[in-house]
C-alpha cells in the first residue's frame, strides 16, 4: 500500500519547501470546498483536497507523478474559496516547479511543453510571439495537425502575426531569465 | 484623466480588436492613455505556473517602467492585470528580496471593467449612446483573473460580479441572470488540452443559452479567444468585448470591417436587433 495517502508515508522535504515559500497547508480540515468548486476536477487523478493532504504528509512522489498538477488551469477558485486561507493554486505552482527542477517527467508532457515554448518565446523577444511559439510547441510535441483549421482561421483574420514584435531592451528580459532564483 | 496603459501581448496579436476598442472607449469618456514604454510580457500564465521567481521579476520590470509616470495603470487583460497586481504586492511586501528598495509606487493597477462601471463613467457612456442595443440579450462572462483571488484583485463581489452587467445595461442591452459568470473556461489549457477546453466552454455556452442569452460579453482576451474557438460548430454564440459593444452603441454603426477579426461572425445577430 505504498500508494495510500497516509501519515505513515510522510517525509519532511516538501513541507519544508512549502513553509519556505510561505505556503501554509496545515490548516486544512478536508471540507472539500476546493474540490467541489474546481472546474477541471473531473479530469484529475487527485482531487485538490487530496493534493493538500499529500502536501501535509510530504508524500511528494505521488504528487510528482500526478496529472492533476498539470491539468490545474490556475483559475484560483480553490484559493478563493478555502475557508482556511490556503493558497492551493500556489501549492500547485510550487509542485510543478519542483517536478521541473528535479528533471522528472511531467504527468502531462504536452502542458509542460506548452509552458516551455511560451517562456522561450518571451525570453527571446521580450513578448509573446504566437506563431513562433506554436511552431516550437508543435515540434516539441509532434502535434502537427491539431488546431490546423483554427490556426488558419486566426491567420486570415490577422490574429496571428508572422513576425515577432520585439521589445527594444531585450537584454533586460534575458537578464531576468538568467538571474532568476538568485535572491539579492 | 490620464492613465498609463499596459496592453499586454494578446492585445497586440490575437485580441487587437480589444486594444482598438479600449482605446476608442477611453477617448469617448475622456481618458488619455499613455502606453508604458518598452513594456515586456508579464509571463502569464506559463511563468507563474512553473517559476514563481521569474513571474514576479517579469511583471516587476513593467511596474518599474510605470513608476516614473506615477499614474494608475490600465490593464485590459485579466491575466496581465492579476500578475501585475501580484508583483506589486510582492515588491511592496519585501522590496529587499526583489532588489527594489526604492519601490514606492503612487499608482494602482486597474482593470477595464471596474473602471468603466464606476457611476461617473457609466453616466458618460449613457450620455453618448446614439443607438440603444434594445432586444440584445447577453450573458456577461467574467471568468477568473480579474476577480480571483480577491486579496490580489481587490474585487468585492467576486462570486457574483456586476460590472459588465452594469455596462451592458447602460447600453440598453439585457444582461441575463445566469449560472456560469465566474466558471473558468480553462484558457491556460486550451493549446495543450483542447478537449478539456471544449468541455468547459461548451458548459458555459450552454448555460448562457439556457438563460436566454444570444451572445457572451467578456473583458479578457484569453476568455474571448477560448470561448470563440472552442464552442461546438452548430450555432455558436458570438462573443463581444464589452468595449466593442460600447463603441457599437455610441457610433450606432455595425460594419463588416469592425467584426473582421471575430471567429464567430456576430452580424446576423446584430441584424436581428436592427443593426
Amino acid at each position: 500500500m505504498s500508494e495510500a495517502i497516509s501519515p505513515k508515508q510522510s517525509s519532511a522535504h516538501l513541507p519544508a519547501a512549502l513553509k519556505q515559500a510561505g505556503l501554509d497547508v496545515e490548516a486544512c480540515y478536508q471540507c472539500g470546498r476546493c474540490s467541489a468548486g474546481c472546474p477541471v476536477s473531473a479530469c484529475f487523478d487527485l482531487l485538490p483536497m487530496q493534493v493538500v493532504r499529500l502536501c501535509v504528509y510530504g508524500q511528494e512522489d505521488l504528487l510528482q507523478r500526478s496529472q492533476t498538477i498539470w491539468l490545474c488551469a490556475a483559475c484560483e477558485t480553490c484559493t478563493t474559496r478555502c475557508p482556511n486561507g490556503i493558497d492551493i493554486a500556489g501549492v500547485m505552482d510550487l509542485l510543478r516547479r519542483r517536478v521541473l527542477a528535479q528533471k522528472l517527467k511531467p504527468g502531462q508532457p504536452r502542458v509542460a511543453a506548452f509552458h516551455k515554448s511560451f517562456l522561450r518565446s518571451v525570453r527571446r523577444w521580450g513578448r509573446t510571439y504566437e506563431a513562433g511559439m506554436l511552431g516550437a510547441y508543435k515540434l516539441r510535441t509532434g502535434d502537427f495537425f491539431g488546431d490546423l483549421k483554427l490556426g488558419l482561421a486566426m491567420l486570415s483574420r490577422g490574429k496571428l502575426r508572422m513576425l515577432p514584435r520585439r521589445i527594444r531592451r531585450r537584454r533586460e528580459v534575458k537578464k531576468i531569465f538568467k538571474q532568476k532564483g538568485k535572491i539579492e | 484623466m490620464r492613465l498609463s496603459y499596459y496592453p499586454g501581448c494578446s492585445l497586440t496579436g490575437t485580441a487587437r480588436e480589444y486594444d482598438h476598442s479600449v482605446r476608442e472607449v477611453a477617448r469617448l469618456v475622456g481618458i488619455e492613455l499613455s502606453e508604458i514604454p518598452d513594456w515586456n510580457c508579464c509571463g502569464a500564465s506559463s511563468a507563474h505556473m512553473t517559476d514563481h521567481e521569474l513571474a514576479i521579476r517579469l511583471s516587476a520590470r513593467n511596474l518599474l517602467l510605470a513608476q516614473p509616470e506615477g499614474r494608475d495603470v490600465l490593464v485590459p487583460c485579466a491575466a496581465c492585470f492579476q500578475r501585475l497586481r501580484r508583483a506589486d504586492l510582492a515588491l511592496k511586501k519585501d522590496p529587499k528580496r526583489w532588489g527594489v528598495s526604492d519601490y514606492r509606487p503612487s499608482f494602482k493597477i486597474v482593470h477595464v471593467t471596474p473602471l468603466l462601471s464606476r457611476p461617473d463613467f457609466l453616466l458618460k457612456i449613457r450620455e453618448q449612446v446614439t443607438r440603444r442595443l434594445s432586444g440584445l440579450r447577453v450573458a456577461c462572462y467574467y471568468g477568473c483573473l480579474s476577480l480571483r483571488p480577491p486579496a490580489v484583485t481587490g474585487a468585492v463581489r467576486y462570486e457574483d460580479p456586476r460590472g459588465l452587467d452594469l455596462i451592458t445595461e447602460a447600453l440598453g442591452a439585457e444582461p441575463v441572470s445566469w449560472s456560469h459568470k465566474t466558471e473558468c473556461c480553462s484558457g491556460s489549457l486550451t493549446m495543450a488540452r483542447p478537449d478539456i477546453a471544449r468541455a468547459l466552454v461548451s458548459d458555459i455556452a450552454k448555460a448562457a443559452g439556457r438563460a436566454g442569452a444570444q451572445a457572451l460579453v467578456v473583458d479578457c482576451p484569453m476568455c474571448h479567444a477560448n470561448l470563440e474557438s472552442r464552442q461546438s460548430d452548430d450555432s455558436p454564440l458570438p462573443v463581444f468585448f464589452a468595449t466593442e459593444l460600447i463603441n457599437l452603441a455610441v457610433t450606432g454603426k455595425s460594419t463588416r470591417k469592425q467584426w473582421r477579426q471575430h471567429l464567430v461572425d456576430p452580424r446576423h445577430l446584430l441584424g436581428s436587433v436592427g443593426f
